[in-house]
């Protein structure tokens, strides 16, 4: 039995959202009374024995450069006899982009129960014993293999049982914190059958040397308060001076002051930050869908009406072209900068 | 060209978020249900617009659930659908509504299948991908642009920090999400016309659920904001520091 995790990779590293599911499989493999194992696909340039670092006991590799691009339809056959081959039972994604692509396929082609969004470890205080440590035999009716995930886009969390034998967690970004031992994983590769893709990657175009917004920890973000586009400064500096990534409101990226990617909200990208500063946002119900999983929300905003603050753990009520250079002083300072 | 287009009913936007029965039901009173806004901002109009450009195009819409959908069925066709499918049951979980999906989707056969990114009560991101396992098609997922060439699909998806573009072969399924289309209102004579399309109900498959859920549960309330001087930004940087500890 194990518990297998599915590490993403970018450019040959393994991607921060997957190393915080990697610790998440370690915890469900103790909790299951298994070890936890990860599958990675394409080339790869990190060190894959420190993964031991994060709990996990042996890394298979499919080292096969026509695996550089994610395509759901060939990853998923080679996870799911992946899957059946080290006879897993639990079967982890980070919920990025590319655990949304593979995870359902991968649920139905093993009949799997999915959670996709979880955002704590599952509990297994009603499972039946073959779920749990230490236990054997297999009791079909005690089921209660359960996982909390996001709904209601942040405003709510749903606990999901999952009912079948095999299980899969899409967990979210950021919900999860690394826990490190100092240990190594064995690394071995796994001999897989490499379909052709059918979806052909004819160009891709990435923003590189940023952090990506998904993976943040601290975000930025700037709203229609700022007035135009010529004064994200006030953004982009502070972001740059924390390590942040940038984000805004959704008039921001529609008027084209900003990316769409950087939209966030009910019809933009879903975050979970450890700290969301907002500049100028006025906190509307569908800004904050997206944002509302924050740890920490700081709001500066020079209207002390704004829905916002009722979301915010930090506040300033004032004019962000007044308030912001000063801020920005202050974090030079602290930063040595 | 056939488009079958996914649609689902959610609360609007703004609707309060509550519970009843000890935590296991969503409180529906006063609630106004709405199209899911990715199925039908970008889903259901790429699809229209398709149409417009080559008006051979047929587009089906599919809703997994009771006849209480049937108003939001009816707002979908008066923006341009053609016909719809309502499968009659109350919708389980994510593969139960895939599985009848695909019933639907194997009898027609679609040249694409369109769905939302994801709905935005249950924030699954999962059918798409479900419905093109089970018909064993190719998934393009948070697509952002959407164009025909011939027999291909050229298609601009969001990847981690940026984007690539994809071509496949038809038929494929399709996850739809903000660019690739602009929200439109229906019009009247829209309205009008769509009194008279064809809405079907039938009956499900029978298929397992591998999923349901035990409760729901609210995020714990704020304890209230912390407000800080605008002539001592000062102060707020040490709090983020030495409180929040998040800097
Ligand atoms: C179905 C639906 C989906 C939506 N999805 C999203 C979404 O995903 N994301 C999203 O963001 N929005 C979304 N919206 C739009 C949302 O309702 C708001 O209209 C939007 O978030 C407002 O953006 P804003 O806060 O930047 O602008 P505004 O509402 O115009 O607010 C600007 C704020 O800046 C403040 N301000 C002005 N000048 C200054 C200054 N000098 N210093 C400091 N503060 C100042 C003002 O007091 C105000 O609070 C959606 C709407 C609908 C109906
Ligand atoms: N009950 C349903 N009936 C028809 N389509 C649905 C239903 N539920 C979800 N979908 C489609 O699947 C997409 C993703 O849903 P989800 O996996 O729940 O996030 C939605 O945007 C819809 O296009």
């Amino acid at each position: 039995m194990s518990v297998l995790i599915f590490l993403d990779q970018s450019e040959g590293h393994i991607k921060k959202s997957s190393i915080e599911a990697a610790s998440y499989a370690a915890k469900v493999a103790e909790l299951t009374g298994t070890t936890a194992e990860a599958i990675v696909l394409g080339t790869v340039s990190d060190d894959l024995a420190t993964l031991g670092n994060y709990g996990i006991k042996k890394v298979h590799t499919v080292k096969n450069e026509a695996l550089d691009h994610v395509d759901a339809q060939v990853f998923t056959k080679i996870i799911a006899d992946a899957a059946i081959a080290f006879d897993a039972k639990v079967i982890i994604f980070s919920n990025n982009f590319n655990g949304k692509a593979i995870a359902p396929r991968l649920s139905v082609r093993l009949k799997a129960g999915l959670v996709s969004g979880a955002v704590a470890l599952p509990d297994l205080s009603n499972a039946r014993p073959s779920d749990r440590a230490g236990t054997d035999g297999d009791d079909p009716v005690g089921r209660g293999f359960t996982v909390k995930k996001n709904v209601f886009s942040g405003k709510a969390f749903a606990h999901i049982t999952v009912t079948t034998d095999i299980k899969i967690i899409a967990l979210n970004p950021n919900s999860y914190s690394v826990v490190t031992t100092d240990s190594k994983a064995e690394v071995a590769e796994f001999a897989a059958t490499v379909d052709t893709a059918k979806v052909q990657v004819t160009s891709t175009n990435k923003v590189v040397g940023e952090i990506p917004l998904s993976e943040a920890e601290i975000v930025v973000s700037g709203g229609r308060g700022l007035k135009g586009p010529e004064n994200w400064a006030m953004v982009t500096d502070l972001a740059k001076l924390i390590g942040a990534a940038t984000a805004c409101s959704r008039p921001v990226a529609d008027s084209d002051w900003r990316p769409h990617h950087e939209h966030v909200g009910q019809t933009g990208l879903a975050i979970a930050p450890n700290l969301y500063i907002a500049i100028g946002i006025s906190g509307a119900i569908q800004h904050l869908a997206g944002v509302n999983r924050s740890k920490v929300i700081v709001v500066i905003n020079k209207d002390p009406e704004a829905p916002f603050f009722k979301a915010a753990d930090y506040g300033i009520v004032g004019d962000a072209f007044e308030v912001m250079p000063k801020f920005i002083e202050a974090v030079k300072k602290l930063k040595g900068a | 060209m056939k488009i079958l287009v996914c649609i689902s009913k959610t609360p609007d936007t703004t609707a309060k978020i509550a519970f009843t029965d000890n935590n296991t039901k969503f409180t529906v009173d006063g609630v106004q249900w709405i199209i899911n806004p990715y199925d039908e901002w970008y889903a259901l109009v790429r699809a229209i617009e398709l149409k417009e450009a080559d008006p051979s195009t047929v587009i089906h819409l599919v809703t997994v659930g009771t006849a209480d959908c049937d108003p939001i069925i009816r707002k979908a066709l008066a923006l341009g659908g053609d016909e719809a499918f309502r499968v009659n049951a109350d919708s389980q979980d994510s593969f139960y509504i895939a599985s009848q999906i695909a019933e639907i989707a194997k009898k027609g056969t679609y040249h694409l299948v369109f769905t939302g990114k994801e709905t935005i009560d249950y924030n699954g991101s999962s059918i798409g991908g479900m419905v093109a396992e089970l018909l064993d098609l190719p998934y393009v997922s948070l697509a952002t642009k959407f164009t025909l060439e011939g027999t291909n699909a050229i298609i601009v998806r969001e990847i981690e920090g940026g984007e690539e573009t994809n071509k496949v072969l038809l038929p494929l399924v399709v996850s739809c999400q903000k660019g690739m289309a602009e929200q439109r209102i229906p019009n009247m004579k829209g309205i009008m016309g769509a009194r008279s399309k064809a809405l079907h109900a039938v009956e499900p498959v029978a298929v397992d659920t591998l999923t349901a859920v035990s409760s729901f549960e609210l995020p714990p309330a704020k304890a209230g904001v912390k407000l800080v001087s605008p002539d001592n930004p000062e102060e707020l940087v040490r709090l983020l520091h030495e409180e929040a500890k998040a800097i």
